[in-house]
């Protein structure tokens, strides 16, 4: 009979810390030195160890069946330049020997068709993150995080934004930010300006590319930057015109795409307008925002619907708030729709400053564990991520926002 | 030129407390003054208002869940249960703000094949309580449990009969079961490793119980110190044992994913697995992801395999928080076609294995998914909270 009668959890298993979950179940862990005895899968790349051990026929088939789809996508091989991804989605099921029964099968194949193979993170801890600290967070700490967002692989960080030091004293020191980080290869390191007057000091301090921010909801505009949405659109124009002039791309976000905190729902055809208008102007790239966090699968889809009969997927992004802990099933919705972009903040910086200890950001940590585990590509080191994390919240002087992050932590 | 030069947060908006912005978005805060959308039900207020297109985005984009809504969402449960014949969500009809049929149909295949009903079983009081170092009074379980059960949940899982050494919390097994026995539209499965917690639970009047065994061999001896075949056969003498009584059997997997010692499992080992269970005679499988690793990926992969041995009807997935995926691992679940999904009260039941760390879905967090896909759950949020 067996003295132990219940499923006590894991507290009765051998000792195992955290960051050795994380060895054994990182990429970086698989070994080649045949004392395996495992299978060295590696659940965050997705990738597979070479060396095999007595499951030989087992491990074959299932790293075939289960990842078929995967080793399509990776036949078309990494390039540096993330403008040349030839084949965006991941192919089909070819064969799943588990599945007999087509039905599973039709099922993962629809699950999975449209799915990017990679997709960006738009990195906005710097800014979205760390703009409504109360304690001021030092120009040298800001310009590390930065350094170390860029270092895990992070090709977009958000870096700061030119606004009144009056409303957002956190951000002071932009230009002494840009001015550090401008020189920083390999990333694209954007700065929100309001106006003219923000963009013509991002200039002057260096930057190299902007950010617009407009709403699809009145009242929140009107609360939020003081003037309607029109009168908005036709700042950006303003600015959009200047930044042409200059080389300057511009991204344009639209908040409240699925709820404002005073108007209640928002129509998708409003998203729609504003996503279609900063398009127009001139915006590289639209970052939808669901300002609350109250979106779920079944409001993001006919919003993305609208927006994308007039702006096209691929200029898309997604900024979900995890405020009722639906980010990731919305993002994931959101990659199904075609959607490759992604907004995120490290350790989940940028609480909700509508409830008090309500999540805000959605953790970069955790998209990225999400996106790897399909087998997306994002050219980020988790690891890193996660140091990064360590690092600004060790300062922050509180947990992490990312589950990722404490579920690794010993 | 705007004052306000920066989108600042909404500490510049009226202030609206947590509570204020629930209500507004939640069924029962529907008032009849407009368009009041109701987020967490997805049901509408019956008046419309001058604004003729946003009625239409109700109607349009929640075409599909008008067809779900045929049945009726409140009332006898059991009655209700039965009725889900068209079981699945209905393809969208119309949508007027898409006329892309290549949009239409990427809609449509995200929505196809998710059930319109899911049944949530809640083990906050089994799962949750049990690695609770402070000892929970009888009488908080016991209230816990009615609280549960008037939110609507159909399925609460009450407790376990272990020896009391190795689960001092659920000591009071017997206690908690006699005080609920005359609950007759819920059910209260609850936990039993052999045919003694068998005997003790229908001494005590339990009518649905639950088993447990892993994907894993390491896990299976490190936890109920057998190996997986030794306790398919310790089960087997149990679901027979309970059928004759007519007694419901609930078979549980662990590590459906992956094992804290063995790393990765098998989806075909996790087949094997249920497929004994189900095969025994437990009328439905919870499959859980005991350490929280599963992702989409992995979980779709899983259930590619469990579902080509056991009809999904009878499967039900158990998704751990513990890296924050256990929503979107449902979600893909509902599109393989779950309709059952294990959740827990205010995410009761940490993870053991890692100080901090998240364990158990919530139930609040689930039904608002499920709510605002328009999947119906016949479950109250708002008392849902209050429990929580």
């Amino acid at each position: 009979m067996s003295s132990l009668e219940e499923p006590l959890g894991l507290d009765k298993l051998p000792s195992l810390s955290t960051i050795d979950l994380s060895r054994r179940f990182s990429s970086n862990r698989c070994s080649t030195s045949g004392e395996d005895s495992g299978l060295g899968y590696c659940w965050i790349e997705g990738k597979t160890c070479g060396s095999l051990n007595s499951y030989k026929e087992d491990f074959k088939e299932y790293r075939r069946e289960a990842f078929i789809w995967r080793h399509h996508k990776r036949e078309n091989t990494h390039n540096e330049s993330e403008n040349r991804y030839p084949s965006k989605h991941t192919t089909n099921h070819q064969q799943n020997l588990y599945c007999n029964d087509t039905g599973p099968r039709d099922i993962t194949n629809k699950i999975f068709k449209g799915m990017p193979s990679h997709v960006r993170i738009v990195e906005v801890g710097p800014r979205d993150g760390l703009q409504n600290e109360k304690n001021m967070v030092p120009t040298s700490v800001k310009i590390e995080l930065i350094h170390r967002l860029v270092s895990s692989g992070l090709s977009v960080v958000e870096a700061t934004s030119f606004v009144s030091p009056k409303w957002v004293p956190q951000l002071a020191d932009a230009k002494d930010v840009v001015e550090a980080v401008k020189n920083i290869d390999g990333a694209r390191l954007p700065v929100l300006t309001p106006n003219l007057k923000g963009f013509e000091a991002a200039v002057a301090a260096g930057a190299k590319e902007i950010a617009v921010f407009a709403s699809a909801s009145e009242s929140f505009s009107k609360a939020n930057i003081n003037c309607t949405i029109e009168e908005s659109l036709a700042r950006y124009r303003d600015i959009i015109n200047s930044s042409k002039k200059l080389d300057i791309p511009v991204r344009g976000y639209v908040s409240c795409v699925v709820g404002c905190p005073v108007e209640g729902a928002i129509s998708p055809s409003k998203v729609a307008y504003v996503a279609k208008q900063l398009h127009e102007m001139g915006c590289m790239e639209i970052s939808l925002g669901d300002t609350i966090g109250i979106g779920t699968p079944g409001t993001v889809i006919p919003m993305l619907e609208a927006v994308m009969e007039v702006v096209p997927v691929e200029k898309l992004a997604v900024h979900f708030h995890d405020t009722y802990g639906q980010s990731l099933p919305n993002i994931l919705v959101s990659l199904q729709m075609g959607i490759s972009v992604v907004d995120s903040s490290v350790a989940g910086l940028g609480g909700c400053p509508y409830a008090k200890g309500a999540s805000g950001n959605v953790a970069t940590e955790d998209v990225v564990y999400m996106l790897h585990g399909l087998g997306i590509k994002t050219n980020v080191d988790l690891r890193k991520v996660l140091q990064t994390g360590d690092f600004i919240c060790k300062y922050l002087g509180r947990p992490s926002g990312s589950k990722v992050a404490v579920a690794y932590k010993m | 030129m705007s004052s306000l030069e920066e989108p600042l947060g909404m500490d510049k908006l009226p202030s609206l407390s947590t509570v204020d912005l629930f209500h507004r978005f939640s069924s029962n805060g529907c008032s009849t003054s407009g368009v009041e959308r109701c987020w967490v039900e997805g049901n509408t207020s019956t008046s419309s208002n001058d604004d003729k297109a946003d009625f239409e985005y109700v109607q349009g984009v929640f075409a599909w869940r008008h067809h779900a809504r045929d049945t009726p969402q409140n009332g006898n449960h059991a009655a209700y249960r039965n009725q889900c014949d068209s079981r699945h969500l209905a393809s969208r009809q119309h949508n007027s703000y898409c006329n892309d049929v290549g949009l239409q149909n990427i809609t449509n295949m995200i929505f196809k094949g998710i059930p319109k009903y899911v049944k949530i079983v809640e083990v906050g009081a089994r799962d949750g309580l049990q690695n609770e170092k402070n000892m929970v009074p009888t009488s908080v379980k016991i209230e816990l449990i009615q609280r549960l059960v008037s939110t609507g949940l159909s399925v609460v899982e009450a407790t376990a009969f272990v020896s009391p050494k190795w689960v001092p919390q659920l000591a009071d097994a017997r206690e908690v079961i006699e005080a609920l026995k005359n609950m007759d539209t819920t059910r209260l499965p609850v936990l039993v490793p052999n045919l003694k917690g068998l005997e003790a639970a229908v001494a005590a009047g339990a009518k649905e119980i639950a088993i447990f065994a892993s994907a894993s061999e390491s896990f299976s001896k490190s936890n109920i110190n057998c190996t997986i075949e030794e306790s398919f056969s310790r089960y087997r003498a149990v679901v027979n044992a309970a059928t004759k009584l007519n007694i419901r059997v609930r078979g549980y997997v662990s590590c459906v994913i992956g094992c804290p010692v063995e790393g990765m499992i098998f989806p075909s080992k996790v087949a094997h697995v249920a497929k004994e269970l189900y095969d025994m005679g437990c009328s439905e499988i919870s499959l859980g992801d005991t350490i929280g690793i599963g992702t989409p990926g992995t979980v779709i992969s899983m259930l590619g395999a469990v579902m080509s041995v056991v009809p999904v009807e009878k499967l039900a997935v158990h998704f751990h928080d513990t890296y924050g995926q256990s929503l979107p691992n449902i979600l893909v679940s509902l599109q393989m076609g779950i309709s059952i999904v294990d959740s827990s009260i205010a995410g009761l039941g940490g993870c053991p294995y890692a100080k901090g760390a998240s364990g158990n879905v919530a139930t609040e967090d689930v039904v608002y998914m499920l709510h605002g896909l328009g999947i119906q759950t016949n479950v109250d949020l708002g008392k849902l909270l209050q429990t929580g």
